[in-house]
């Protein structure tokens, strides 16, 4: 915990949060880890071939949580294996009889979601109160949509006959670990698609709580398999010939490898990578709405979110006065324990990434960096919100992504040169308008390539609405209608 | 024939590529010979260039915001309006494929199915967005939605057999929904599309739309595949080609979609469609916030 003392450095300035200290509020549901996690295929959990294990540590103390299997060429082999004996039975079930396992899924996960959400909390850092309230309510939410679309094909592409594709492989990243996982299973397997999905190896104790749900909804084995590893297991499943398409949630980086690696193939591909997101606000708009905004398009997940609002786009005529607020408001984020239910910012969700953060950090201009009076734990790895005003658009904290919690401040004064900022980056995942003119929003949102754009809001999501990229933030679409068709065959 | 027909000499036609809304030789000076089917000289073709390849993309990202904003009915009417030159001229465009070999029923056949394809696209154009799109009915105070909107410059690598009906076949779905086109011809029979391009320019069009190169495949599929501001390759391509294609799109992330017909299948209908509109148009989902 963050020790907040009662007199305010700053002086005069009356900070709500500076009056008096929080008491320590955790969240204390068990998470009911095992010690060990074994791979989760054909429906069992089983060792993997070499006998290796990896750990898996809380990065808010750096202690160990789990030892999880680390899988080999010939542990995916299997998992490949297991997915498509069980792939014509499965495609070929009746739709209805299909979604139900997908509805059961979505009904225990909610049944088990505190456990799930402190699991998540511990295995990633975010805090408590984004996996209890977002991110476990929004991977049942994507079940039970999906399931409802198993039975329902036909709807799926106008004037044409689907079916699915047969067994996909599937790689997450380490920020949103269950939700993405959510993402991932519920169109394959409302298709009717088998999957083997990796997991991120530093969060992959959810995916495996999750197989004890699949397992408890009697899903028929080698429908779902989860092989767990680092980068080494993530290259054997999207290279495995027995993918009929790959779809993968990560770094432009490695989304671009993947693509050369599998270049001399036909599989089918989807791409959900980085961004550098510009969330832009207008002179009329609601300043205070807007800095909440600000602060949640950022500091939401420790800035871990691929679509996060990294580049803040403020109209000149605001600008003193935004940043006066932010600065506020920032100062009162508590950052520390994210079992800690007050608790705003989390861990860093791993050591390298907290390296990563520093380095582009400093990068950045030190004049023009600010960042709050904030005490971190000594064990863990942390970093205080942090601001950069007076960034241009060549700076390099404004071009690459940081994937923290760290915001670059630029200025506009007209709506076009706002829309040549924000456009002006090789990524197009999201964007954020904050403006009180409706037809300002949808000009705007005509102008902005990118693939979602959100208006006086930001960071929302929904299993009804299609997320994906432009550009180099990828290709494919995931949740709504539009999500569907990249896991079926057109015919 | 008058004996002063008979003995005159014919003027023969320079071929010149269209890029930009003009007609061009290639920056090179580079041409290569064509012969007709009786081995006789035919012309000389210019022999395109990375660099021209490169100016077309120019010409393709300055027209591309003027294309993406006409309407969608002005879209549609305008790619009626070019299959109603084909049409007109769609007995020249015949002996120019009978005069490259193609049997006289296929030309025919081709060239009523390429005039078909086109109305077929200028009915789609104000069409797609409503199939593509949607309205979300999201769990929150918004109002969500999803259009589809085109993705910029698409390269377009067209396939040797039939040289016009592929060309046209890729060409209409990518800019129905408002992209912009580079296009490389068949290497073996480009001249047809020395004439589409004099279609083009009398189609209102607006130049710099649709940019036709003539060349050698060897030499420019690697920059198409490269070229970060082609955001998506249409090809119809041999399996090497597909590779490097794919692994230089991958610098840029960009889409890649091959055309899976050859020789027959490209006359019929299922080698149209929403699915080709689709595939070269991105999704944005707008939350627009409800009341206050």
């Amino acid at each position: 915990m963050p020790t907040r003392k009662r007199n305010n450095p700053a002086g005069s300035r009356l900070i709500f949060g500076d009056l008096w200290e929080y008491d320590p509020a955790p969240e204390t549901a068990d998470p009911k880890l095992k010690g060990r996690y074994d791979l989760f295929i054909d429906g069992r959990f089983v060792r993997p071939r070499s006998g290796k294990y990896f750990p898996s540590i809380n990065p808010a103390n750096e202690r160990k949580l789990s030892d999880i299997a680390l899988a080999g060429p010939a542990d995916v082999d299997l998992a490949y294996r297991a997915a498509a004996r069980a792939f014509p039975k499965w495609s070929a079930m009746a739709g209805r009889e299909r979604g139900k396992y997908l509805f059961r899924i979505a009904r225990l996960l909610q049944d088990r979601a505190r456990e799930f959400a402190v699991a998540e909390t511990l295995d990633g850092g975010k805090p408590i109160k984004e996996s209890r309230d977002f991110d476990v309510p929004m991977a049942a939410a994507h079940f039970f949509y999906h399931a409802g679309w198993a039975d329902k094909l036909e709807y799926v592409a106008p004037g044409r006959r689907v079916s699915p594709l047969g067994v996909v492989g599937q790689v997450i990243p380490w920020n949103f670990p269950l939700l993405m996982l959510a993402w991932k299973l519920a169109p394959a397997l409302a298709m009717g698609n088998c999957v083997v999905l990796k997991p991120a190896e530093t969060t992959s104790i959810t995916a495996l709580k999750l197989a004890e749900i699949l397992q408890d909804a009697e899903l028929p084995p080698g429908v779902v398999n989860f092989v767990t590893g680092a980068g080494e297991t993530g290259a054997l499943v999207m290279g495995h010939p027995g993918a009929a398409k790959v779809a993968f949630t990560g770094s432009t980086e490695v989304g671009k490898a993947i693509m050369r690696q599998l270049a001399g193939t036909d599989k089918k591909m989807t791409m959900e990578l980085g961004c550098k997101a510009a969330n832009i606000i207008f002179d009329d708009a609601p300043i205070d709405q807007a800095v909440e905004g600000i602060v949640n398009a950022i500091f939401f997940n420790q800035g871990h979110v691929c679509c996060a609002g990294s580049r803040l786009l403020v109209q000149e005529s605001v600008a003193d006065r935004v940043v006066a607020k932010l600065k506020n408001r920032i100062r009162v984020l508590r950052v520390g324990d994210p079992l800690d239910k007050n608790t705003d910012l989390g861990a860093i969700n791993s050591r390298a990434q907290l390296a990563t953060i520093k380095r582009l950090v400093a990068s950045g201009v030190r004049e023009v960096m600010y960042q709050p009076p904030c005490a971190l734990p000594e064990r863990g790895f942390y970093f205080p919100p942090t601001l950069f005003t007076g960034v241009t658009q060549s700076h390099r904290i404004a071009r690459e992504e940081i994937f923290g919690p760290v915001l670059s401040i630029l200025t506009f004064r007209t709506v076009d040169e706002a829309i040549e900022k924000a456009n002006n980056t090789a990524y197009g995942l999201s964007a954020g308008v904050w403006t009180d003119k409706g037809s300002r929003i949808l000009r705007m949102s005509t102008e902005l390539r990118a693939g979602v754009v959100w208006a006086n809001t930001f960071n929302r999501f929904d299993p009804s609405s299609p997320f994906g990229g432009y550009k180099e933030s990828g290709f494919g679409r995931e949740g709504g209608r539009q999500g569907l068709i990249d896991y079926v065959n057109l015919a | 024939m008058s004996a002063a027909a008979k003995n005159r000499i014919p003027v023969t036609k320079t071929p010149k590529v269209y890029i930009g809304g003009a007609f061009v030789r290639s920056e090179s000076a580079r041409t290569f010979k064509v012969s007709d089917r009786s081995g006789a000289f035919f012309a000389n073709m210019p022999q395109c260039t990375r660099k021209d390849l490169r100016n077309a993309v120019e010409a393709a990202a300055k027209a591309g915001p003027g294309w993406a904003r006409r309407t969608p009915y002005n879209r549609a009417q305008i790619l009626y309006r070019l299959a109603e030159m084909l049409e007109a001229r769609s007995g020249e465009l015949v002996a120019s494929l009978v005069g490259f070999g193609a049997r006289e029923a296929d030309a025919e056949r081709g060239m009523a199915t390429g005039v078909d394809r086109l109305i077929h696209y200028a009915g789609w154009a104000d069409k797609y967005a409503a199939l593509l799109g949607s309205v979300n009915p999201v769990a929150a105070p918004h109002f969500n939605f999803t259009v589809p909107e085109p993705m910029g410059v698409v390269g377009v690598i067209a396939p040797d057999s039939p040289p016009l009906l592929g060309l046209l076949s890729m060409i209409a779905p990518v800019v129905a929904s408002g992209n912009t086109v580079v296009a490389l011809a068949s290497e073996t029979v480009p001249y047809p599309a020395i004439l589409l391009g004099e279609m083009l320019a009398t189609s209102d069009l607006p130049g710099g739309v649709v940019n036709l190169l003539t060349g050698y495949r060897r030499e420019l599929v690697p920059t198409f595949a490269t070229h970060a501001h082609i955001r998506a390759i249409f090809a119809s391509a041999g399996a090497d080609e597909r590779k490097a294609l794919r692994l230089g799109a991958a610098a840029s992330v960009k889409r890649v979609r091959f055309a899976e017909q050859s020789g027959a299948g490209w006359f019929a209908d299922s080698a149209q469609g929403l699915d080709l509109v689709r595939d070269f148009v991105e999704l944005k989902t707008t939350w627009h916030p409800i009341g206050s």
